[in-house]
């Protein structure tokens, strides 16, 4: 390993290593008070020392599960049972990943669409696009539980639901990133190609859409984040039945916190994976288009 | 059928008066900028209802806007209750609770490169993640009150504030430091007076990206747990009722609060960071 990477690595394992370290200081403050009333309810004096610490670690409900005990149940819960089982995380992050993904490639296509139509439409433009922009100040995740109660009355459930919010959600931020990408050529390249004699068309496709591109990668990035956490929010109120959302909220109904912090972690995997493959298309597509900083 | 004659009409009108205003060398001035979107806005409400109404969809899948607003007008102690539980008790103290201790660790943690080295990587990566998800738990530990949506909403906005402080306390440059230097400014003058300052468009950035998480984390935090009121516990329940004409209702107080929130720390930013480019007209 290069200095250089020494230099970026070691501060972030060191921190990283700090967060565990307070984990489990507040795994054992929190946990401790269990211990005590385990002890005096069997009328035996309560464990001190090492004995309370692990006591404090090893519980099957605590206040806070001790780091291991997460990883174990997420191991467990991913490798240790056939992806078909319903207490297999595999199957719960695979209801939710599939719905995001749906979601986030309509809400993307959609938000592509009409970025194209406010770039060519002045009127679409003056009409919309303040709206576009304000809806991303208001907590729009908020109706994802009557879209889902909704769709369901009409006798649409399961996948599609969730895909609806999570295209909502991912679509506005594409909407604005991919407007403020097509309009990022200067007025001298777009000149230049006047003087091509180039049409609309080709303007857009040679210089306009690839221009957008960083743009378009940033705003996927934060849309694949927000449909993630719309389908986890779609999968609460048809009552936990499969989906990282799911088991969140029935872990919440009958205080499993160990697989609470499990669903958590496998739901922050996900999250980070999504956008890492978003990260690496970003790379590799800017390299080859030669914009790579 | 006369509902479905006013919804298209409205429509046609509304594209018609929209595209003419847009040639227009109205469009130019600020009362035509404003008017378009207004007369969108309005179209839509108006083919909402008209669709609505023509075609007899049921108030249980999608009420008129008409119906809403008369709810809105007929429950104005439930929605203002709910509002002062969720936005003022909930996401607003969770907020300044967040936001004020990530600025404390900005600070704290401006004098050692290497635990920002440490701490932004990690920032962003956690900033990326699905933080909502913690409200079970912090339901378990804080109770169904309002205090466990605060402590929602401090762990959501505190990762973007700090990255967006820590940027902004690097946006001085060299020259600027070097002048500092030369008048012999302490560590704290320099803060104040030059870093600070310079600080201030990333700061108010993460307060603007913070004040929309907020509202987010209370009202959801509240599916997993609330007392019988709030924005995210009154959501619910209407839905066990099938009262959308309600939950209509509070996504539009949801809608007001949230823009409201934001547009208040925007026109703060507006009045410290004048100086800033993007301010300046």
């Amino acid at each position: 390993m290069s200095g250089g990477a020494m230099k970026h690595v070691l501060p972030v394992l060191t921190v990283v290593a700090a967060i565990i370290a307070l984990w489990y200081a507040a795994a054992v403050g929190l946990n401790r008070a269990w211990v005590y009333d385990q002890a005096e309810r069997a009328g035996v004096a309560p464990a001190s020392g090492m004995a309370l610490i692990a006591e404090t670690w090893s519980q099957e409900r605590p206040v806070l599960p001790a780091p291991h005990q997460v990883a174990v149940e997420l191991v467990k819960t991913t490798f240790g049972m056939a992806p078909s089982s319903k207490r297999s995380l595999v199957y719960h992050g695979w209801v939710t990943l599939s719905a995001t993904l749906l979601g986030f490639a309509i809400g993307t296509g959609l938000g592509i669409l009409l970025a194209v139509g406010i770039l060519h439409n002045r009127a679409m433009d003056m009409s919309v696009m303040p709206w576009a922009i304000a809806s991303q100040t208001i907590p729009i995740l908020a109706i994802a539980p009557m879209i889902i109660v909704v769709l369901n009355s009409v006798g649409l459930q399961g996948l599609v639901p969730k895909a609806i919010i999570s295209a909502y959600l991912s679509f506005f931020p594409v909407v604005v990133g991919m407007v403020k990408g097509l309009r990022s050529p200067d007025q001298m390249q777009l000149d230049l190609l006047k003087t091509y004699n180039a049409s609309n068309t080709e303007a857009f496709w040679k210089l306009r859409l690839p221009a957008s591109m960083p743009y378009l990668f940033t705003s996927l990035k934060v849309g694949m984040a927000a449909s993630l956490v719309g389908a986890i929010v779609g999968e609460l109120p048809t009552g936990a039945v499969a989906g990282l959302g799911a088991r969140l909220l029935s872990g919440s109904y009958y205080g499993q916190t160990v697989q609470i912090w499990a669903a958590l972690f496998a739901a922050a995997i996900v999250a980070a994976g999504m956008v890492m493959l978003i990260g690496v298309m970003e790379r590799r597509t800017l390299k080859r288009m030669g914009m790579a900083r | 059928m006369n509902w479905l004659v006013v919804a298209l009409g409205a429509w046609a009108f509304g594209w018609w008066i929209n595209t003419r205003l847009a040639r227009s060398s109205l469009a130019k001035t600020r009362g035509g900028k404003l008017a378009v979107p207004v007369i969108f806005g309005l179209t839509v409400l108006l083919l909402w209802e008209g669709l609505v109404r023509g075609l007899n969809v049921s108030p249980v899948i999608l009420p008129p806007p008409s119906d809403v607003v008369a709810r809105l007008a007929s429950s104005v102690p439930t929605l203002w209750e709910d509002f002062v539980q969720t936005a003022v008790k909930g996401a607003l103290s969770g907020y300044f609770i967040g936001c004020a201790a990530a600025f404390a660790t900005a600070i704290l943690i401006d004098r050692s490169p290497f635990l920002q080295r440490g701490l932004l990587p990690v920032g962003n990566f956690v900033a990326a993640l699905p933080i909502v998800g913690i409200a079970p738990i912090m339901v378990m530990w804080f109770g169904f009150d309002w205090q466990s949506k605060a402590a929602v909403v401090v762990v959501m906005v505190f990762f973007p504030m700090l990255v967006n402080t820590v940027a902004g306390l690097k946006a001085s440059d060299h020259m600027q430091r070097d002048l500092m230097a030369t008048w012999s400014a302490s560590y704290w003058q320099s803060l104040f007076k030059l870093r600070l300052p310079a600080a201030m468009p990333f700061v108010f950035n993460g307060l603007k990206i913070a004040s929309t998480l907020a509202l987010i984390g209370a009202i959801v935090a509240e599916f997993f747990g609330s007392p019988t009121r709030g924005m995210g516990f009154r959501i619910n329940a209407s839905i066990g009722q099938l009262a959308l004409d309600m939950i209509w209702a509070e996504i539009v107080v949801a809608a007001i609060a949230g823009s409201a929130f934001y547009g208040i720390v925007a026109m703060i930013e507006k009045r410290v960071t004048f100086w800033h480019p993007s301010q300046r007209t």
